[in-house]
């Protein structure tokens, strides 16, 4: 039997040796980077070109850009390695996904990782309303990356064909109503060619939901990250609105509207106001075969929307070269000027004011003012729904919200339900 | 029988024996019984965290299933779609092998025509779907408009999400349990037919009588892999609704999917899985002693 046994232990330690050999650094240090895409358009081939780039300007470094799906998919497949004990170099995730990176303890602060007072610097370079969902505790877990916020697009065409000023789109809720009842449009058979306003429900729908509950004045949670408040009266009043926009007023369809073709609804017509992330403008202007506008949301109580997109995280498991790589990786993506070619690229809000100030930037705007109305929004604009366990949170709010739309739930009920179920989920945490 | 093959009897047999089952005991072992063990143990004990290890809690995971809503609305849903796949996907497979058995023009082309869905990988044939099912520019809304019918957000709505979802399930299902049926058909010697046709049989006595008792072992085979696939076929539920609208299409390996790798509870996860082992045992118990004694095997 021994024989045997030591050919076998003489492999392993092969073996060993091999791993070994292959995880020495080697002449670069090799980044892998996992990017979800959210918005239309060849967001993939951007990547890989900007990865291409970076490389080019810093020899030692190879970054393995990895495309991995919608943000959903990537924060599982995220965990995942890093539970298997593989996780990426560098993500971009939501920037809701903070808690739970940190009770994964999966992630690094980048007050960690900077060093000099000029990194110290850049860290604080960012607009103020996209670092609330980037820092907890006094620290900095993200870096903004494709930052957005929910703007309204409006069809200036059919405003005309219904009598409404093109250059005015509604500035609050009644307004709202009031010109989506003039811009839905039925044929002969009562049957409804052109809805006045549309806001997407599938996926997340509570990003969404949390325009209306801003704009009523109201938060859905703490900064802690562990209390929420869906079942306040403000929160089903705001769901009680949305709901109403199909159910009582008819100006917008019924059930849960799919997120992914919205843009294509208002490019064809279908849909003369829509609300979604201004992550989509590029996507937009290239495919608008009309004149079209960009505004603020309508306010109830205040304007408001809250931001979103995804923030880069830098990974726990690493070795200090790496580490370094990765916070040159993530520097280098959010300079201002890259910053405003990625701006001017997608429709992501350019996340530094110094990006608004380079001559790409400023030549861009001169003849397209719409991204600047993101980025004046960001004003009002709120923290987006996070909390420890947030996909499990979100769910609940999500399921309340489908429920409330489709009806089977009033919103009353639908928001009790949603939060009895946080609760639940929450006590944990404090 | 007297002379074993290896001229030994006794022990030395029975060790031989054991042998030559080793390498299929052992993948049983790593790859069904030792998880299946393991995932009844997690389930009695918390999830871990980074900073909170894992504890024994005892039923209380089971406590939390009995009063999880959801995990009764994927329960419910999964009888529905259990119900609305595994018959209509059998009675559509056995209409669609006696029709291309016959000799028709264009037979082969018909059989192929059946078999693609089962060739083609779900999520790709899913996304084909999902465009269909799209309201106003979808295939069917299309259809529906050339009659003047509104459109409607098949899976959009509560109503119609899971409705939609079993469609495309005996859709992908049927054209491979048609396989199995047109195999068993060509099995069946003609005189049986040809003696019953004598007797005066009508061509529905003769396939209820006749053809459809021999074809019993291929529908019990059918029928088991249609069960399963009810409780495991959930690769277009990611592409077309999630599970939504409000849980209304979610199904129980799905919510333990959700639980396990996007809430990362696997210790809930592992409590769920065990509803669906015990419902897969019972449906194989129910096979084993009482299916098999009414299938006539020829």
């Amino acid at each position: 039997m021994s024989k045997p046994l030591s050919a076998l232990t003489r492999i392993a330690a092969g073996l060993g040796l091999a791993a070994a050999l292959a995880a020495t650094p080697a002449a670069a240090t090799e980044l892998t980077f996992f990017y979800p895409v959210a918005v239309g358009g060849p967001v993939t081939k951007i990547i890989d070109d900007m990865a291409a780039a970076f490389e080019k300007d810093n020899p030692g470094i190879r970054v393995k850009p990895v495309y991995s799906g919608s943000y959903q998919d990537t924060i599982t497949k995220v965990v995942t390695a890093v539970k298997g004990g593989d996780a990426p170099h560098v993500s971009v995730l939501l920037s809701t996904d903070m808690y739970t990176l940190i009770d994964e303890d999966a992630v690094v602060p980048f007050d960690d990782l900077v060093k000099t007072a000029e990194e110290r610097a850049w860290m604080t370079s960012f607009y103020p309303g996209f670092m609330q969902n980037s820092q907890t505790g006094g620290k900095t877990w993200g870096i903004p990356f494709q930052r957005s916020t929910v703007v309204m697009y409006w069809n200036k065409e059919l405003f005309t064909q219904a009598g409404l000023d093109p250059e005015r789109p509604p500035q609050n809720w009644n307004e709202l109503i009031e010109y989506g009842k003039k811009l839905t449009k039925r044929d002969a058979a009562g049957n409804v060619t052109t809805w006045g306003v549309q806001v997407p429900s599938s996926g997340f729908p509570y990003w969404l939901f949390q325009t209306f509950t801003t704009q009523n004045g109201i938060e859905l949670m703490n900064a802690a990250g562990n209390e929420t408040y869906f079942d306040k009266p403000e929160v089903v009043e705001a769901l009680q609105y949305w709901v109403d926009l199909s159910r009582k007023h008819g100006i917008h369809p019924p059930g849960v509207v799919e997120w992914g073709t919205t843009p294509k609804d208002f490019f064809e017509r279908k849909a003369a106001i829509i609300y979604t992330t201004t992550g989509n403008l590029t996507n937009i202007r290239a495919n608008a075969g009309f004149d079209f506008g960009v505004a603020m949301l309508p306010a109830g109580k205040r304007l408001g929307s809250p931001t979103g997109g995804g923030n880069f995280h830098v990974f726990k498991r690493s070795t200090p070269e790496e580490r370094e790589a990765a916070l040159k990786f993530v520097r280098w993506m959010t300079t201002p000027q890259r910053a405003a070619e990625w701006s001017i690229a997608t429709g992501y809000v350019a996340v530094s004011p110094a990006a608004w100030e380079t001559d790409t930037m400023k030549k861009y705007v001169a003849d397209f003012p719409a991204p600047t109305v993101a980025r004046d929004q960001l004003e009002y604009a709120v923290a987006e729904l996070s909390t420890h366990e947030n996909q499990r949170v979100t769910k609940a709010l999500n399921d309340g919200l489908q429920a409330a739309l489709n009806g089977t739930k009033t919103p009353e009920q639908a928001m009790r339900d949603a939060q009895r179920e946080a609760e639940r989920i929450l006590r944990a945490y404090r | 029988m007297s002379t074993h093959p290896l001229g030994n009897s006794g022990p030395r047999a029975a060790l031989h024996g054991w042998l030559l089952l080793l390498p299929a005991a052992v993948l049983l072992a790593a790859f069904t019984h030792y998880p299946a063990v393991a995932t009844f143990w997690h389930s009695l004990f918390s999830t871990p965290r980074p900073n909170r290890p894992a504890v024994f809690i005892g039923a209380e995971h089971y406590r939390d299933l009995l009063a999880d809503p959801i995990f009764w609305t994927a329960l419910n849903n999964n009888l529905i779609f259990a119900a609305g796949t595994i018959l209509p996907s059998i009675a559509l497979a056995l209409v669609m092998a006696l029709w291309v058995n016959e000799r028709i023009a264009g037979r082969g082309l018909l059989r192929l025509a059946y078999f693609t869905p089962t060739v083609l990988p779900m999520i790709a044939v899913a996304n084909i779907w999902l465009f269909f099912y799209t309201p106003d520019y979808g295939l069917f809304d299309q259809v529906r408009g050339l009659f003047g019918l509104p459109a409607h957000n098949w899976l959009g709505s509560t109503e119609t999400a899971l409705g939609a979802i079993i469609v495309v399930a005996v859709w992908k299902e049927a054209g491979f349990f048609m396989i199995f049926y047109l195999a068993a058909l060509q099995q069946i010697p003609p005189e049986l037919r040809e003696a019953a046709r004598l007797e005066g049989a009508s061509r529905w006595q003769a396939f209820w009588k006749v053809t459809f008792p021999l074809l019993m072992p291929t529908t019990l085979f059918v029928l088991i892999n249609a069960i399963i696939n009810a409780f495991r076929l959930i690769d277009h539920i990611f592409v077309m609704t999630r599970g939504g609208p409000d849980n209304a299409s979610s199904l129980l390996l799905y919510y333990i999917y959700e639980v396990g790798f996007r809430f990362w509870d696997q210790g809930y996860a592992a409590a769920l899985t065990m509803v669906l082992l015990a419902i897969l045992a019972v449906v194989a118990l129910f096979k084993f002693f009482w299916l098999e004694r009414k299938v006539h095997y020829q």
